[in-house]
């Protein structure tokens, strides 16, 4: 029996470029930021001050009152991108097919905010004064929870928490469960929203965050000379990714098909690559051969790119240990340069990214790339998208406790 | 404020339930769509608001409206 095929049929975004794929979209390929300073909360004693929030969520749209309330913003923000993502894909749910529909999603770290606000009180009132909501709206599995309890999809329902790589498994999860036959469809993606005191204050005292609170916009700057982190974000990026011959029965759209998936490990650091990047190197060969592809049949790579020092020079190292010559014909991008690091989401969303580009023909730019630094010297789509020819395309995702996935999608052909 | 116009107040808030539902006789399972965790949610603003403790024991008997209001006023006394 030849290898069940996988495409993508549904694309759901809820970004700090906006609420709504065609938004978001269109935004990206004109290289807008999404980066402002923090609102949630004050920030004056904080060394960081800028983010990229989600600004025109709202959730009356997507949930009653009392739904919402129980719901923290990362589950919120994931639950919305899922029904966008089902909507888009036409995809019924019903009796006869619900079984056979899964929900896997990614995320970073959970409800941090709910949590925040329960020690609050806890200390402050004690203990009997926690919410019996609390643990259900703090544990990083909520939105597939939740996706499945709104869309009725009873398949296999699970959550990956691997840090900044966890949409990036689930898609890839999610690509092998249709493969192996346990799917037909599956809800997939990532969801994170931690732009709160503990969150900002714990990756800033990891020195990971970017500090040029004087000018958000141009704060997210990967592979440039003067990048000096990461900016956080939050979101969610949903897909509905089906079997082929699911997909077709019913006449869907297609976007692209999934063909390659990696997932290894740097055996490494809590925090850093290696300096030659060679977990992430590894990963991607590891997808290229599950896709049967070589080197030269990649066009595209939406990189991981986050704007550290470390990440961007490490990851292009990888790069070209991978693909040697070829590296130099290859168009790369950080779309973290507009939307900022959705940590869990990130994944989720880059593979929705990758997607659009392929169904498109567009690689999406890196902005504020004004002057590369000497180690990154590859083609970055500088500033200005670019329509070209994208015949297969990559998405990279490296995660703390040097977890890496990556993924490869190609153009839809019979 | 009157106890029984607060107690309306905190389960309209609570229950995100429209004002003309929380009638005395309403049940908050089967009238006011509570589950097991709203009705913990519950009792608990009932205590922050009033200012009063119920017991485990006594909350498994409040299940309406009028109930809440009782149980309160009999504190109060």
């Amino acid at each position: 029996m030849s290898k069940r095929r996988v495409v993508v049929t549904g694309v759901g975004l809820v970004t700090p470029l906006g609420t709504g794929t065609e938004k978001t979209w269109r935004n990206i390929c004109d290289g807008v930021s999404g980066v402002s300073y923090i609102t949630r909360f004050d920030t004056s004693d904080y060394a960081v001050q800028i983010a990229a929030e989600v600004k025109d969520f709202e959730p009356d749209l997507f949930f009653e009152k009392k739904q919402a309330k129980h719901m923290d913003l990362f589950v919120q923000y994931g639950v919305a991108a899922a029904r966008l993502a089902v909507d888009d894909s036409g995809l019924v749910i019903d009796e006869a097919n619900c079984t056979r529909v899964g929900v896997i999603t990614g995320c970073g770290i959970g409800g941090l905010p709910v949590i925040e606000k329960n020690h609050k009180t806890c200390l402050n009132k004690g203990p009997k004064r926690i919410s019996p909501f609390f643990i259900p709206m703090a544990i990083p599995n909520m939105p597939s929870g939740h996706i499945s309890m709104q869309t009725g999809a009873k398949g296999p329902n699970l959550a990956l928490s691997t840090a900044c790589a966890a949409g990036t498994h689930a898609v890839g999860e999610a690509f092998r469960s249709i493969v192996y036959g346990s799917s037909d469809a599956v809800i997939t993606g990532g969801a994170e929203s931690v732009i709160c005191p503990l969150g900002v204050g714990g990756f800033a005292a990891m020195k990971a965050l970017s500090t040029r609170n004087e000018a958000p916009e141009q704060a997210s700057r990967p592979f440039d000379k003067d990048r000096d982190g990461f900016i956080i974000a939050e979101g969610s990026g949903m897909m509905v990714l089906e079997e082929l011959d699911h997909a077709l029965a019913r006449g869907a759209r297609i976007y692209a098909e999934v063909v390659g998936y990696g997932a290894s490990s740097d055996a490494y650091h809590i925090a850093a690559p290696p300096e030659n990047g060679e977990g992430g190197a590894r990963c991607m060969q590891m997808a290229l051969d599950d896709a049967g592809l070589k080197p030269a049949d990649i066009d595209y790579i939406n990189a991981h790119g986050t704007s550290t020092p470390l990440n961007d020079r490490c990851e292009t190292q990888a790069i070209k240990t991978v693909f040697g010559e070829h590296a130099a014909q290859l168009a790369i991008s950080s779309t973290k340069s507009m939307t900022g690091h959705m940590l869990g989401a990130a994944g989720g969303l880059e593979a929705a990214f990758l997607a659009m580009s392929i169904h498109d023909q567009i690689a999406p730019p890196t902005i504020n790339l004004s002057e590369p630094s000497p180690e990154c010297d590859l083609d970055y789509v500088p500033n200005q998208a670019r329509s070209m020819e994208i015949r297969a395309a990559m998405s990279n995702s490296f995660g703390f406790g040097g977890t890496n996935g990556v993924l490869i999608m190609r153009r839809y052909q019979d | 404020m009157a106890i029984d116009q607060q107690m309306v107040d905190i389960i309209v808030e609570q229950l995100s339930v429209e004002k003309d539902k929380v009638v005395p006789n309403a049940s908050f399972v089967d009238d006011l769509g509570a589950d097991s965790l709203d009705l913990v949610e519950l009792i608990m603003a009932m205590e922050e608001e009033f200012d009063v403790e119920i017991p485990d024991e006594e909350a498994e008997k409040i299940s309406t409206v009028q109930n809440a209001i009782d149980y309160v006023n009999n504190l109060k006394k």
